[in-house]
């Protein structure tokens, strides 16, 4: 019997290591994106204690101090030191990304298999509702939905969210779908099991491969959700660091010729964004080799 | 409304046409400066919603429509500021589509004459039915309108008569000093009352839909070409009957929304005007040579931090003075206003000598008296606040509320700010009063501190968003209100109301903000009360 | 002929339902929003009674049942309201602005796919090739980078530090007056009329926002280029041709290109009705008068009917692109039905 644990249900553990370590030789992007992604975790998790300065404490003689040695990426318009906030800001915009993507992917599953498996009116009707959602300019609608809420990051991670469920819940149905009356399956249900036992640990994981492509791809585009929020004005609370508020805020002091206020985060968000995309990338050629040539 | 033949040229004006048509393709950008001695372009973040200031939903930005387009009864004179800039001179009532007026012998009517010469711009006469129906109008459609009448004691259609074609008299429902000035404030706007009423409908017998596109004044501009959202074309009314001609034959105001969009283009020469700009961009562009930044500190104008007493901890007096002492104004003013405006802090005295307004209050930072106070009030161990903030007036309003919120966090109360959306926040501040510290900025028209007293410090009137509430102060603004500046009783009645607001607080002032105009060879700006571009005296240097 | 008429209608029907169901959701999210437009457009000193009054003149004051019917019918009849920041009917905003926001949108594309299809063929011939890691990275870093960050930064150089783009004041210069309106896309309208000075001036204030736009889209459709290509070369067909002794450019573009090109043109429809929501951002930072900064600004301000009348818009739009997507595949491959659907 499969479990959930194990990646893809037609590889074996040795295998599947073997076959990510040829992957990772034959294609040296995809090792690339897993070192800046451990980067990436070392400043989230590790960021506040790495820090040579508090990112929150101003200090109005030192404002707009362009990068030195003692402000590597010199200093904001309050006297925040802008390479700590930078750092800082890595676990609050990996965090919203994660808690919104993770959502999406849990409420998607879920209605994408009742979909696909139950199929009927049941399948019509989500699948209307997520037409609709679709029919929206979905930066539109997480824009509604934020400002219909209240800035704060909860609803942020909320808004992205929902405007993600569809993408899953499409894929989730689909696959479901195509399986629901396969021979495995079949046999699993002779073999006694429920329809929700079988749905849940003989199709659904067969789902997990495509997903996990979605979700490393979506991870990027929910942090450049929130960053374009924030840029509108619908970001996190101050004193907070994010990413897309400080480049928000930055941008106001480019002309001027403080460029350091908005460039340094918004590389660090291109970096974030990149790595994601880069390992969506890498992670489809190892799930799906069929894909390379 | 621009035929073919005069589109090309039709911005780039006389000085222009020099240049061919062929040589245009070629240049980068053509610079302002090329574009004709007699046309001006300005810049603005904001849009200008409609050409009738009375109606429902016009902007603040639009106001400056009715400034220019229209003309009023009055208007006020101007002086030169001490820094050498123009400014509207309150203490000065002149004549603008009026020829003079007088105040009945009883003291309860004015009486005005029309100029005989006046015409509109479509060359009809202006005669007092047109007062009146501007008027009746400005009092009977609702909203800003007629409150702002209300404020001069102009309340109803029955107290404007037509004497006869170019007699127009106001009957007073009783003296007041603010009813002049109000009748030089951009509200009672005098309407070309004939073409109005040939679009009144019985469903808007006051032609708002016709009037919100098509402005029907006499004023010294006409509006060329408005498109919403994009850019707004004044051009001269060469037979302007209410004051000298201006020398500027087309003015065009464009909307930029991003602000360093807007000071890019005026420090690369394209633009000739920036109107508002940010106090950051202000203070740097004028270190330069050919820009000229004019910075004048908003009469009667404060940006406040108001703790509200509805809430438990601001409703004792020493908690408000503990905060009152725990702002670090000098860094507040440096960072968010860039040390453009005026402190309004650091004051000697508890009792104010004279009757300024805004005056500084007599608070500065000092964290030890701030800690001492809570203690005193019983919150030595702090407490939680929500600090509220505008999200459309972010830009000076976040670096404040930031260094507020790190000052108080040294005396233990710990603020968390909220950013609130631009269409909630008069709701959320100013009519339900529900925010228990936030930032306020109310600034009056009418230059009197009883008039700023009335909305900001009274109990539910609007801008007392402290919902304060102190006997002393109901009984003395609705005396001051109407009562002459000269009266012997004004002065003192006034220094005690500033007394009270200064011991109890409710109101802690920061600084008095400014308007910031930037300008390349253009003289003649003018600044007014109400904030927007006064085009009619502007030239090109 | 008759099948695919009933295809036709199927597909239409199920876009009723969608279309009703964002009437419903543009209705309730614009009257979540927190504001209290009639206190907001009751202006600097309104009192309790102003704010009444206009309460009234907004009909505000109606329950919200009542309200959402009057507003129903209104769309029905063809009515969105009148946008209280503007002032205008929003029908006529959108009017204005929507080929502002099209003609943007397709200049990206059309820009967006000048590059990545070559991209992707080049990619696809040399699989696994340092090129082709190249080409990866490349487009990846396009679509990593945010919009708003792009343009500024594309402000900052070409126009502020090099002089060499035009001021970023929206669709033309102060100079340069509109083309009378034809169908209100500038390029087009001067082309017509053979006014090139202004057409010129037109195509210069496009530049730097296409290209903002254009680097975020040519990843999608690099990427769909990329695999579509390869999925050809590997058929048999081209073996076949190869076999068959043909030019290798005969085989990359008559027969593997061509039929690579229909997934392509499938993401380039997704990536169009994304790239102009994408638009609000962009416009904004280029002063551009397009409707994704329209419904910025009226969401701020709890423009309902503005809003609403953005939404709704987007939304026919969005239904009517993957229609006709849907169409156009099914009349190019009959196979493709949507009884799965």
């Amino acid at each position: 019997m499969t479990d959930l644990s194990s990646p893809s249900p037609r590889l074996n553990q040795d295998g599947a290591l073997a076959h990510v370590a040829y992957v990772l030789r034959s294609n040296p992007v995809t090792l690339l994106a897993f070192c800046m992604f451990a980067v990436l975790l070392v400043m989230a998790l590790f960021g506040p204690y790495l820090v040579p300065h508090d990112p929150l404490v101003s200090n109005a003689a030192q404002a707009l101090q362009p990068p030195s040695l003692v402000h590597w990426f010199g200093t904001d318009n309050l006297g925040r030191d802008v390479f700590s906030r930078v750092v800082v800001a890595a676990r609050l915009d990996l965090a919203i990304s994660v808690a919104a993507v993770a959502l999406s992917f849990a409420i998607g599953s879920v209605l994408g298999s009742i979909a696909g498996y139950w199929g009927g009116w049941l399948d019509t009707v989500l699948n209307r509702v997520f037409d609709t959602i679709m029919a929206f300019p979905l930066f539109v609608l997480a824009m509604g939905i934020v400002a219909a809420l209240g800035n704060t990051v909860e609803n942020i991670v909320y808004a992205t969210a929902v405007i993600n469920i569809p993408f899953y819940a499409r894929l989730v149905r689909a696959e479901v779908n195509i399986r629901r009356n396969a021979g495995f399956a079949q046999a699993a249900k002779l073999a006694g099991n429920s329809d929700l036992r079988v749905l849940a640990f003989h199709i659904f994981p067969n789902a997990l491969p495509p997903m996990m492509v979605q979700v490393s791809l979506n991870l990027g585009w929910a942090i450049l959700n929130a960053a374009g929020l924030s840029f509108i004005g619908l970001g996190v609370r101050p004193p907070t660091a994010e990413w897309g508020i400080m480049v928000a805020e930055g941008a106001n002091f480019i002309v001027s010729g403080e460029w350091w206020l908005a460039i340094f985060p918004g590389l660090s968000l291109m970096f974030a964004v990149f790595t994601f995309n880069l390992l969506g990338d890498g992670l489809r050629d190892i799930v799906d080799p069929r894909q390379r040539s | 409304m621009i035929k073919d033949t005069s589109r090309r040229n039709f911005l780039k004006g006389a000085g222009a046409t020099a240049l061919s048509a062929g040589v245009l393709p070629f240049l980068k950008v053509l610079p302002a400066a090329a574009a004709g001695k007699d046309v001006i372009v300005s810049v603005t973040g904001r849009t200008i919603n409609s050409l009738d200031l009375h109606r429902t939903g016009t902007n603040r930005p639009s106001y400056q429509v009715a400034v220019n387009v229209y003309d009023r009864l009055v208007s006020f004179g101007t002086k030169t500021l001490e820094d050498g800039s123009l400014s509207y001179d309150y203490s000065v009532i002149e004549p603008e589509a009026a020829e003079s007026w007088e105040i009945s012998d009883d003291g309860m009517a004015l009486v005005f004459k029309l100029r005989p010469e006046g015409k509109f711009h479509d060359g009809s006469p202006i005669i007092a039915q047109d007062v009146k129906w501007s008027f009746d109008r400005a009092v009977s459609v609702g909203g800003f309108p007629t409150v702002q009448m209300k404020a001069g004691s102009l309340e109803s259609p029955e107290q404007f008569e037509v004497v006869d074609d170019y007699t127009f008299k106001i009957n007073l429902l009783r003296q007041s000093k603010l009813t002049l000035p109000d009748l030089a404030v951009p509200v009672p706007m005098i309407i070309n009352s004939k073409v109005a009423m040939e679009h009144a409908t019985e469903d808007d017998p006051w032609a708002m839909e016709y009037l919100h596109k098509t402005p029907a004044g006499s004023g010294a501009f006409k509006v060329a070409a408005w498109k919403p959202g994009e850019q707004l074309v004044y051009e001269r009314n060469e037979a302007w009957t209410s004051g000298p001609v201006p020398e500027i034959k087309r003015v065009v105001i464009r909307e930029i929304p991003s602000s360093s969009t807007r000071r890019a283009l005026l420090e690369r020469g394209d633009v000739d005007l920036s109107f508002d700009m940010p106090n950051k961009d202000a203070k740097e562009l004028s270190e330069f040579e050919d820009i000229t930044v004019t910075t004048t500190p908003v009469e009667n104008a404060i940006y406040c931090l108001c703790p509200n007493l509805s809430f438990e901890p601001f409703k004792d007096k020493r908690v408000r003075q503990a905060i009152a002492w725990a702002v670090p104004y000098e860094e507040v003013f440096q960072t968010s206003a860039y040390g453009r405006g005026a402190p309004m802090w650091g004051g000697s005295s508890t009792t104010p000598q004279d009757i300024a307004w805004p005056q500084k209050f007599p608070y500065a930072t000092d964290l030890e008296k701030a800690k001492a106070l809570l203690e005193e009030a019983g919150y030595g161990d702090g407490f939680e606040v929500p600090l509220s903030i505008d999200l459309s007036q972010s830009d000076w309003m976040e670096p404040a509320a930031l260094l507020i919120q790190e000052n108080l966090a040294k005396i233990g109360i710990t603020a968390t700010i909220e950013k609130i959306p631009g269409a909630n926040w008069r709701t959320a501040s100013l009519v339900e009063k529900r925010l228990p510290l936030h930032l306020e900025t109310f600034g009056g028209w009418l230059n009197y501190p009883c008039y700023y007293f009335f909305w900001a410090y009274q109990e539910g009137h609007l801008f007392n968003s402290s919902n304060y509430r102190n006997e002393e102060i109901e009984t003395l603004t609705p005396e001051t209100l109407h009562m002459p500046v000269d009266d012997p009783d004004y002065a003192v009645k006034i220094k005690r109301m500033i007394e009270i607001a200064w011991d109890e607080v409710p109101r802690i002032a920061l600084w008095q903000p400014a308007v910031n105009v930037g300008t390349r060879d253009v003289d003649g700006y003018e600044y007014w009360f109400h904030r927007q571009l006064d085009a009619r005296g502007l030239k090109k240097a | 002929m008759s099948g695919t008429l009933r295809t036709v209608i199927v597909r239409l029907s199920q876009a009723i339902p969608v279309i009703l169901g964002v009437v419903v959701v543009s209705f309730v999210l614009t009257r979540a929003l927190p504001g209290d437009p009639a206190v907001y457009f009751a202006g600097m000193a309104a009192d309790e009674n102003s704010i009444a009054e206009t309460r009234t003149a907004l009909g505000l004051d109606k329950p919200m049942a009542q309200q959402f019917l009057v507003y129903a019918g209104d769309v029905l009849a063809g009515d969105l309201g009148q946008s209280l920041s503007t002032g205008q009917p929003v029908l006529q905003d959108l009017m204005t602005r929507l080929p502002a926001s099209l003609e943007l949108t397709l200049t990206a594309l059309v820009l967006s796919c000048l590059i990545a299809i070559p991209l992707g063929i080049l990619a696809a011939t040399r699989p696994g090739s340092v090129a082709d890691h190249l080409c990866r990275v490349l487009v990846t870093a396009g679509v990593s980078l945010p919009t708003f960050f792009t343009g500024v930064v594309l402000i900052y150089v070409f126009y502020y530090l090099l002089g060499v783009a035009p001021s970023p004041v929206g669709r033309l210069d102060f100079i340069y007056i509109e083309p009378d309106r034809i169908t209100g896309f500038y390029l087009i309208d001067a082309a017509l009329v053979g006014d090139w000075e202004t057409w010129g001036a037109a195509a210069k204030q496009l530049i730097l926002p296409a290209i903002t736009l254009s680097l975020f889209t040519l990843a999608p459709l690099a990427r769909m280029t990329r695999a579509a290509m390869l999925s050809a070369l590997s058929s048999d067909y081209i073996r076949t041709a190869r076999a068959a002794g043909l030019t290798e450019s005969k085989v990359l573009y008559a027969y593997a290109f061509r039929n690579a090109l229909l997934p392509v043109v499938t993401t380039l429809g997704m990536v169009f009705s994304f790239t102009l929501g994408a638009n609000v951002l962009v416009e904004k930072v280029f002063a551009w008068p397009g409707i994704g900064s329209y419904a910025v600004e009226a969401l701020v301000v709890s423009d309902y009917a503005a809003v609403q009348g953005f939404v709704l818009a987007m939304a026919l739009l969005f239904v009517a692109l993957n229609l006709i997507i849907d169409l156009t595949y099914t009349l190019i491959d009959p196979r493709i039905g949507f009884e799965t659907r």
